[in-house]
């Protein structure tokens, strides 16, 4: 069932109509989410026929196919599972190195604290901090989105400083505002829609990420760079006014 | 037109999904028996896909306010047209002003009633699927609730032969069932203790010895914890032989995934797109009807069959289907 191929790659099923591909862990982190976001660049750019879609992740592309679209080779009955693993096989090795990848950089405005972020103060208190210090850590950061999941557009964070990081409330909230900055461990996030979540929420974007009539309906996709701002309860409540 | 008098329980618009944005992390959504969704469509000659309603457990009361093609697919949740019975897996031509009640479920869990032309809901994201909790898709982002006045497309130009045919020969505020039905083996028997067949899951080798047996030895219950997100499972608990922290990656419909605690869970359609918990076995297409159709207090008996096996099994299935569709077809011409 596992195929192993040159570019480091291995096969494995999930289910009987998609494929998770993982590149092999010992690449260092960031080499290997360089790799996911070619492979899954490419296949925006050139879908193949037999694919429905695709999720990628922090080790993994998922490649959901139709077994009916796999073509039949000859006379001999080609698995359509073996069919599709060999093809994105032959689409890995010719997969460009060092492709340039549009990496946008987006600056997300918070506003920290307060009625927005009531467990500011528990990640304050936590590490030993004063809550100014805690925004000031948190917004000046450099985040990479590795992966978009768990809830329509909820970005998946590299990047937390480990001076700022909190574990998860130990009761998880029944309903957490939409648009809420959380963090969790050394993760943090932004729930796009009203969630229950344990993270610690420390404030919240006038910012809409999950754009449901847009032709992406997330604001932010897997590659992404982000910048945090701090913004006061007033331009807050400008800005989302605005949406 | 259709006026919704009473909602039922949970009766949502679905259509098959909502596919591509996955990446997004949008979730699917669609019917949960997509088999039962499917037959239901084709028998009032529509695509498969148009959008129809997914009725669970206890149904609505509707009227039609216009001469209407419907049939009724999956569970049997007693449906009467003005206090009279009526039978699943046909074609019924309904007079204008008609009453349609569903009672609770007598067998199986969820019910779809399509119509001729599909109810016309907006597309989002390219599609008419329910997605409850982002409050997007099917009617208004929710479930039907009374008053709810629902239009309709068109039905295809076979659906109106038929229709124009029945016209005449049903009294007003009656119904005519046709005499065909689909009687196929497709369909699970909704017995309360299920087989369910599966390929092992990716993280299947990490769990304990024992547990890799018990799965399959054991059955195990769907507790009232379940809805379209998935069925939380209690039976003999499965454990990892030693815990390891896993990143997040692609679950899919089917994936049975086992948090610390042991109990699985079985992913649906409402599932994230995205999940961290080892994934000890993932049920095969072409028995997500059997799941779809267990309700709380059901049985699940899992079984081991080849990923090759699983594929033969899907390939097999959409001709069979293709099949039903072609001669459901010739019924109409």
């Amino acid at each position: 069932m596992v195929i192993v191929v040159e570019f480091r790659v291995r096969f494995y099923p999930l289910g009987d109509t998609a494929v998770i591909l993982q590149i092999k862990e010992d690449s260092n982190c960031k080499q290997l989410h360089k790799i996911i976001q070619t492979l899954s660049a490419q296949l925006d750019h050139s879908p193949p026929v037999w694919m429905n879609e695709y999720i990628p992740s922090f080790q993994t592309v998922a490649i959901f196919y139709d077994p009916l679209k796999v073509p039949f080779t000859g006379s001999s009955f080609h698995f359509p599972y073996d069919y599709v693993c060999n093809e994105l096989q032959q689409r890995m090795a010719k997969l460009p190195n060092s492709q340039s990848i549009d990496q946008e950089i987006v600056e997300i405005p918070i506003c920290y604290g307060g009625e927005l972020g009531p467990d500011l103060t528990f990640v304050a208190n936590y590490n030993g901090l004063s809550i100014d210090e805690v925004i000031r850590i948190h917004s000046s950061g450099d985040y990479l989105v590795y992966m978009i999941g768990f809830s329509p557009g909820f970005p998946y964070l590299g990047g937390l400083s480990d001076k700022i990081a909190a574990p998860r409330r130990a009761t998880p909230r029944l309903n957490i505002p939409a648009r809420s900055v959380g963090i969790a461990g050394n993760q943090t996030g932004i729930y796009p829609i009203e969630t229950p979540g344990g993270w610690q929420i420390i404030g919240r974007t006038p910012v809409n990420l999950f754009r449901p009539n847009h032709k992406i309906p997330s604001l932010l996709r897997a590659g992404d760079r982000i910048k945090f701002k701090a913004i006061s309860l007033k331009e807050y409540l400008e800005l989302e006014e605005k949406n | 037109m259709i006026t919704i008098l009473k909602p039922g329980l949970l009766t949502t618009i679905q259509d098959l999904g909502r596919f591509g944005f996955q990446k997004y992390g949008v979730i699917t959504s669609g019917a949960m028996d997509q088999l039962a969704f499917r037959i239901a469509n084709l028998l009032v000659g529509n695509q498969e896909n148009q959008a129809g309603m997914e009725i669970t457990l206890i149904g609505p009361t509707m009227r039609f306010e216009t001469d209407l093609l419907i049939s009724i697919c999956g569970a049997d949740i007693t449906p009467m047209i003005n206090g009279d019975k009526v039978r699943l897996f046909r074609p019924i031509f309904v007079k204008k002003g008609s009453i349609l009640a569903f009672g609770t479920a007598q067998n199986g869990c969820r019910a779809y009633l399509a119509v001729a032309g599909g109810i016309n809901v907006p597309f989002v994201m390219n599609s008419s699927s329910t997605y409850l909790r982002a409050k997007i898709g099917g009617f208004h982002g929710r479930k039907l609730k009374s008053g709810d006045r629902l239009l309709l497309q068109s039905p295809s130009a076979a659906a109106r032969k038929m229709i124009s045919k029945f016209t005449e020969k049903t009294p007003s505020n009656q119904f005519t069932e046709m005499n065909w039905f689909v009687d196929s083996g497709l369909f699970p028997k909704y017995k309360n203790n299920r087989i369910v067949r599966v390929i092992t899951g990716r993280e299947f080798d990490l769990f304990s010895k024992e547990s890799q047996r018990k799965i399959f030895q054991e059955s195990y219950v769907v507790t009232s914890k379940s809805d379209r997100m998935g069925y939380r499972l209690l039976g003999s608990p499965l454990f990892l032989e030693k815990q390891f922290e896993m990143l997040s990656e692609a679950v899919s419909f089917g994936t049975i995934q086992v948090p610390a605690d042991g109990n699985p869970i079985v992913l649906l359609a409402d599932r994230q797109t995205t999940g961290g918990y080892p994934r000890i076995a993932q049920i095969i297409t072409v028995d997500f009807p059997v799941v779809a159709q267990a309700k709380p207090g059901d049985f699940l008996s899992f079984v081991r069959i080849s990923h090759e096996e699983a594929q033969m099994l899907y390939i097999e299935r959409e001709h069979e289907i293709k099949r039903l569709k072609k001669a459901i077809e010739l019924k109409y011409y």
